[in-house]
């Protein structure tokens, strides 16, 4: 099974790396949105930095659930999918390695980037780490809840914002807990409680969220 | 009672126009509901009966 | 064996559809003689608050809104989950009718909420647990919603839905969770509506009657909106021909 579930994951990343465009577009409204924090709030400094977690947080959330069709949709289109629900390998467990290597792909990058827009808003430097941690923590947790509401809404029009009507909801806890540790560690408390509650919720949908999207995608696919 | 008179009620203690603005809201929101299904409910056997007449036209 | 009443008769729209127009009835009375009590024990029994004035009568329909806006999900959330599990079109009816009927209390919730909150905390909106996390199951109910009305196919819609509510009913938790944690941390926004008056037995008695009072008029309207439900999707059966004809 081990076998089946790399090819599945090298395969999503090759046809991503050969659609690069989908890849970078998603970090550029990454990079674009946080850029139109300041834009609308004015530059001022004690407050750039005071919302700079929140920022970034909601920005890495819109910018995932962008992102989030591209789990199911091409391979939808081209009928790979139902050669996937037929096969042998449990869906869970492929639901769980496409995940994955739909964050690879759209996740990692604004980790990596995060450090670097944090700055941008004068994010004190040696709380960067927390900040990153959140991210890293957070975005599987993003891209495993939005893998449910990606494969609930297969093939319906309106797709797109059904979809963040649905998944936002959803996010609102990764966000607190997300933005809170940062913000917390800003504020001398440290951020530990959020993370390990992050931590907690990753592993709470890493269990059960590929099962409750294998599920939804039966019933789509129906 | 515990209210002098009618004025006293309908003031509430200078807050009238949000105990009045709550209760009456909702009011509408629970007519309109009850409303709203009857009119669902009126289009619903509407449809019964034109599918039933349709389905019996063409034989 | 013949004892006692066989509930599985019910599972059938065709054997509901007259139970439940009976229940319409007996629920919406029930409800409009609870909601009558409930007012009169709330506007001439209950003493005026020391600190809030009269304002503080909203709570009789913030505080019996928002249960029942809770309680209506979990409830939406067992039926559609029954149906999922075993496969019986009533219960997605069931879960799609109480929907809408949710969403209005929480929606009334929010709303009472507001008016509450400008008088005596003077902000049209306060950012504290209850009412965040109100928003906040506003949303799935409207996700709900909209996700069941942008399927075609009804089957495909109630298990769709149901998916969508289950993974719901587990998150209201963790969300309301996080956001008293959220609430509690940024003490900027530590008035609560939670707080307020400190409780005679009058204002609970009246909070619990008109509980009641919305329980049993939630009852009724889902009702009343699955029997529509049943019309619109079993169109074609005998049964429904012949309640139509019938009912002039």
């Amino acid at each position: 099974m081990t076998a089946a579930l790399r090819c599945v994951i090298v395969r999503d990343l090759l046809l991503a790396a050969r659609r690069s465009s989908d890849v970078l577009t998603v970090l550029l409204f990454f990079v674009i949105v946080v850029s139109l924090f300041p834009l609308g709030i004015g530059p001022e400094p004690a407050l750039l930095r005071t919302i700079a977690p929140g920022a970034i947080w909601v920005a890495a959330l819109l910018a995932s659930m962008l992102a989030l069709p591209r789990i199911f949709a091409s391979d939808h289109a081209d009928g790979t999918l139902e050669q996937i629900l037929l096969g042998a390998t449990p869906l869970g467990m492929t639901v769980a390695a496409k995940v994955f290597a739909h964050w690879l792909v759209s996740g990692l990058p604004l980790v990596l980037i995060s450090p670097v827009l944090a700055l941008q808003f004068d994010f004190p430097q040696e709380l960067l780490g927390v900040l990153t941690l959140s991210l890293a923590l957070g975005t599987p947790i993003l891209s495993l809840i939005g893998a449910i509401g990606a494969a609930l809404t297969l093939g319906l029009r309106g797709g797109g914002a059904l979809l963040s009507l649905l998944v936002l909801p959803l996010y609102v806890p990764v966000l607190i807990m997300g933005a809170g540790s940062a913000e917390a560690a800003a504020a001398g408390i440290g951020g530990q409680a959020q993370l390990f509650l992050l931590g907690a919720l990753l592993v709470f949908a890493g269990a059960f969220a590929p099962w409750a999207a294998a599920v939804a995608l039966r019933i789509s696919m129906e | 009672m515990i209210w002098g008179s009618w004025e006293n009620f309908l003031a509430m203690g200078g807050y009238a126009s949000y105990v009045w603005g709550s209760y009456l809201v909702t009011l509408a929101l629970l007519i309109a509901e009850i409303v709203l299904l009857a009119l669902r409910r009126r289009g619903a056997i509407e449809g019964v009966r034109s599918r039933n007449a349709a389905s019996q036209g063409k034989r | 064996m013949n004892a006692g009443i066989n509930w599985f008769k019910y599972s059938s729209p065709q054997t509901f559809f007259p139970l439940a127009g009976k229940l319409v009835l007996c629920f919406g009375v029930l409800s409009a003689i609870a909601c009558a009590a409930g007012l009169y024990l709330g506007f001439f029994v209950a003493p005026t608050d020391a600190q809030q004035g009269e304002a503080y009568r909203i709570i009789f329909i913030h505080v019996p809104a928002a249960w029942m806006s809770m309680f209506l999900y979990v409830v939406m959330a067992f039926w559609a989950g029954w149906g999922l599990a075993f496969n019986t079109r009533l219960s997605g009816m069931m879960a799609s009718a109480i929907a809408p009927t949710g969403a209005l209390f929480t929606f009334v919730a929010l709303w009472t909420g507001s008016l509450w909150g400008k008088p005596t905390w003077g902000t049209w909106w306060v950012w504290d647990a209850r009412l965040t996390s109100e928003l906040i199951l506003l949303f799935l109910y409207f996700g709900f919603m909209a996700l069941q009305a942008a399927i075609d196919d009804a089957r495909r819609a109630d298990k769709a839905g149901a998916v969508l509510a289950l993974v719901g009913v587990v998150n209201v938790p963790i969300i309301y969770f996080s956001v008293k944690w959220w609430n509690t941390l940024h003490q900027g926004a530590s008035v609560s509506l939670t707080k307020s008056p400190t409780m005679a037995a009058t204002m609970l008695t009246g909070m619990a009657v008109m509980a009641f009072g919305f329980w049993f008029y939630s009852i009724a309207a889902s009702f009343a909106r699955a029997r529509c439900i049943m019309l619109e999707r079993e169109r074609a059966s005998d049964w429904a021909a012949g309640y139509a004809k019938g009912s002039a």
